[in-house]
């Protein structure tokens, strides 16, 4: 297994601070440069203390809101690029049908897998719906948006020999050459996310590393609906156990006390990612005409679910919650050895542990106790597991 | 192609794009272009169809995607409704139409007139978005998309109290088109936000007998937006409806249809 570390680098300054929205109408002058500017050292420092102790990193982006400072992922990668040594550097994502030049994006990636040497993971991601209103890009097309600018973004990155031409709806370029082009070849991995089956299908199909956020024990479906996708490309093939990522809260203590601890800070990531005005949660297009129904009957749709199949909310789960739900590894390092095994079990394999090991206020102190110990003792121990056998759990 | 039998809601295809229709009345053809959300296509049980269809033949389609199936994906654009229903006027060969038009409706029939006013005798743009009077930092049409429900309520109508649907009260199938509704205004007027940069240059081809009509208490689209649509248009005269904001035809039945029957009988022949 492999182990990013990640964390959506935030303001939590103002946490307390938003009557009612933490994203899109937040007024920016309730960021205080000067703290932003020693949060973001912190972050990086953090995160070279991630690749020396052998962790990858993951990083994102978001935009107008203080649950996350990370406006351009591009800026972050090109940082890490330079001052880590050996850690794969995974951008999820890249929210590529939110922009309107796929060109700038494969220019920025390619730059970035050379200047890491190689060390860029490529995560394209359509991006939570709140991100549409400061995009403006029409949200009703997104997902179409977002297939062509991936297919655009692969040819850019893989063609080498002459400038070639792209007219369509969406995009238009007359010669496109990406210098300098990509350091691996025949470019850097394909990561995206998802929380439906059709689009888990359809990443399956391409061979993707497919990550799920906050699915809980919900996220077996997902899984095989990636396996069935992956089998129908790839001449009856099991997708293996490296196919698959979750992103996993993770808080490891010396004591059930110190991760608990630990664990109410992390957890302040998921109840206050959904702070936000609720007209922007929604916009035209995003969800279905089903789920659009739903809401406007008042019903939600709940997405984490304990072993035992109880519905758990993220946003108000306690941390015991947020663990039985699987969406938190948290407690001493047997304690989370064995929660992620069992978690992994339940996904009939899981290779890639996106491990937000820091959120909001916790300290640089909490933090690196944090990413120390778990690389220390429960590190090793995930790199031995055995995964469950792939074959076998495509026959299931 | 042969056009349905009257009183009917019946369908057809007009160059490969299935069409929703409700036909009604006999007399003067009238095309009537409903808005979008928070409203969207002609209740067939409508009072104001039946204010109108008393007087005249009314023809009233539902745009691509406000009803039962989903939108064609070519068609993103209120440009495209506006070609779309022009091959409607030539399919049906219908002549000295009255447009009628309301919010994005108005602007589909602004669209269209500035194309060709060929099937046209009378235009009537009833709270029409569409244009951009103001300057680049104005926001000259409210953001439907950035208001709660509630706070949608006040912006579109006179007497939310009234006016306003409950959801929760409401069947399944109105459920449906109101998301249909919602989904769709995005599709055809997210980018630029509910108008084209260049209709508003355009207005002046316009030289049909134009009636700008206005709900006086629309806060989506206000009078004085309402008036810049008036200034751009040679001979335009405006009107207002009392108690109405942007849905005048749901909120202010009678009075909409005496206003657009009474501007017909005062400014085309029969």
């Amino acid at each position: 297994m492999r182990v990013f570390q990640f964390t959506e680098q935030p303001y939590p300054p103002v946490w307390d601070d938003h009557n009612g929205s933490l994203r899109v109408n937040l007024p920016n002058r309730k960021l205080d440069p000067k703290i932003a500017a020693d949060l973001f050292h912190r972050y990086y420092d953090e995160w070279q203390l991630a690749d020396e102790l052998g962790l990858d990193i993951m990083l994102n982006e978001h935009h107008a809101t203080a649950t996350c400072m990370s406006a351009a992922c591009v800026i972050g990668l090109s940082v890490l690029a330079r001052i880590t040594k050996r850690a794969r550097l995974l951008v999820l994502g890249y929210p590529i049908a939110n922009r309107p030049d796929p060109l700038r994006a494969a220019e920025e990636l390619a730059t970035i897998d050379v200047i890491s040497r190689g060390r860029l993971e490529m995560g394209f991601v359509r991006g939570v719906p709140q991100e549409v209103p400061i995009a403006n890009l029409n949200p009703v097309f997104q997902s179409d948006r977002f297939w062509e600018a991936h297919d655009f973004i692969i040819k850019a990155l893989t063609s080498h020999d002459e400038p070639f031409n792209w007219e369509s709806e969406n995009f238009h370029y007359r010669q496109v050459n990406v210098w300098p082009r990509c350091y691996q070849q025949p470019h850097p991995p394909v990561w995206s996310t998802t929380g439906s089956t059709f689009n888990a299908k359809k990443l399956g199909q391409y061979g993707y590393v497919m990550a799920t956020l906050g699915t809980g024990y919900a996220t077996r479906r997902l899984f095989d609906a990636y396996r069935q996708g992956y089998a129908e490309k790839h001449s009856g093939a099991a997708a293996p156990a490296d196919r698959f990522a979750y992103l996993g809260l993770v808080a490891v203590g010396r004591t059930k006390e110190e991760a608990r601890r630990r664990g109410e800070l992390i957890a302040s990531y998921p109840r206050s990612s959904g702070i936000v005005f609720a007209p922007f949660k929604n916009p035209p297009g995003y969800l279905s005409i089903e789920d659009n129904v739903r809401i406007l009957k008042g019903e939600g749709k709940p997405r984490s679910f304990t072993k035992d199949g109880r519905v758990v909310d993220m946003a108000s789960g306690s941390v015991q919650d947020l663990i039985d739900a699987g969406v938190m590894f948290c407690g001493t390092p047997d304690e989370v050895y064995e929660q992620i095994g069992d978690f992994v079990e339940h996904c009939g394999g899981m290779a890639n542990l996106l491990m937000m090991g820091h959120a909001g206020p916790m300290s640089h102190e909490d933090t690196v106790g944090n990413l120390t110990l778990f690389a220390e003792e429960v590190y090793p121990r995930l790199k031995a597991m055995r995964q469950p056998e792939a074959t076998a759990v495509a026959a299931q | 192609m042969t056009a349905p039998a009257g009183n009917s809601e019946a369908g057809l295809a007009i160059h490969g794009v299935a069409l929703e229709m409700v036909e009604r009345g006999a007399g003067r053809p009238l095309l009537f272009l409903h808005p979008g959300h928070p409203s969207g296509r002609l209740d067939p049980k409508a009072p104001v169809l039946e204010e109108l269809a008393a007087h005249t033949h009314v023809i009233a389609p539902t745009h691509p995607g406000f009803g039962s199936t989903p939108a064609p994906r070519e068609l993103t654009t209120i440009d495209d409704l506006a070609y779309l229903y022009l091959d409607l006027l030539d399919t049906l060969n219908l002549r000295d139409v009255i447009v009628v038009g309301v919010s994005l409706g108005g602007w589909i029939a602004a669209e269209m007139a500035v194309k060709s006013t060929e099937h046209m005798s009378a235009l009537v743009l009833a709270n029409a978005v569409g244009i951009k009077p103001g300057d680049r930092e104005t926001r000259d049409i409210a953001d439907i998309y950035a208001v709660t429900d509630k706070q949608l309520a006040e912006l579109v109508w006179a007497d939310p109290a009234r006016m306003a649907p409950n959801p929760k009260t409401l069947p399944e199938g109105d459920l449906v088109a109101m998301a249909r509704s919602r989904e769709s205004t995005g599709r055809y007027a997210w980018s630029p936000y509910m108008h084209d940069p260049k209709l508003k240059g355009r207005l002046h081809r316009i030289r049909l007998p134009t009636l700008v009509l206005w709900g006086a208490a629309d806060r989506v689209a206000t009078v004085e937006y309402g008036r810049s649509y008036e200034a751009a248009i040679g001979g335009a005269r405006f009107e207002t409806i009392e108690g109405a904001g942007h849905f005048p035809h749901l909120e202010q039945p009678q009075a909409f249809a005496r206003a657009v029957l009474g501007f017909i009988d005062a400014t085309t022949r029969r």
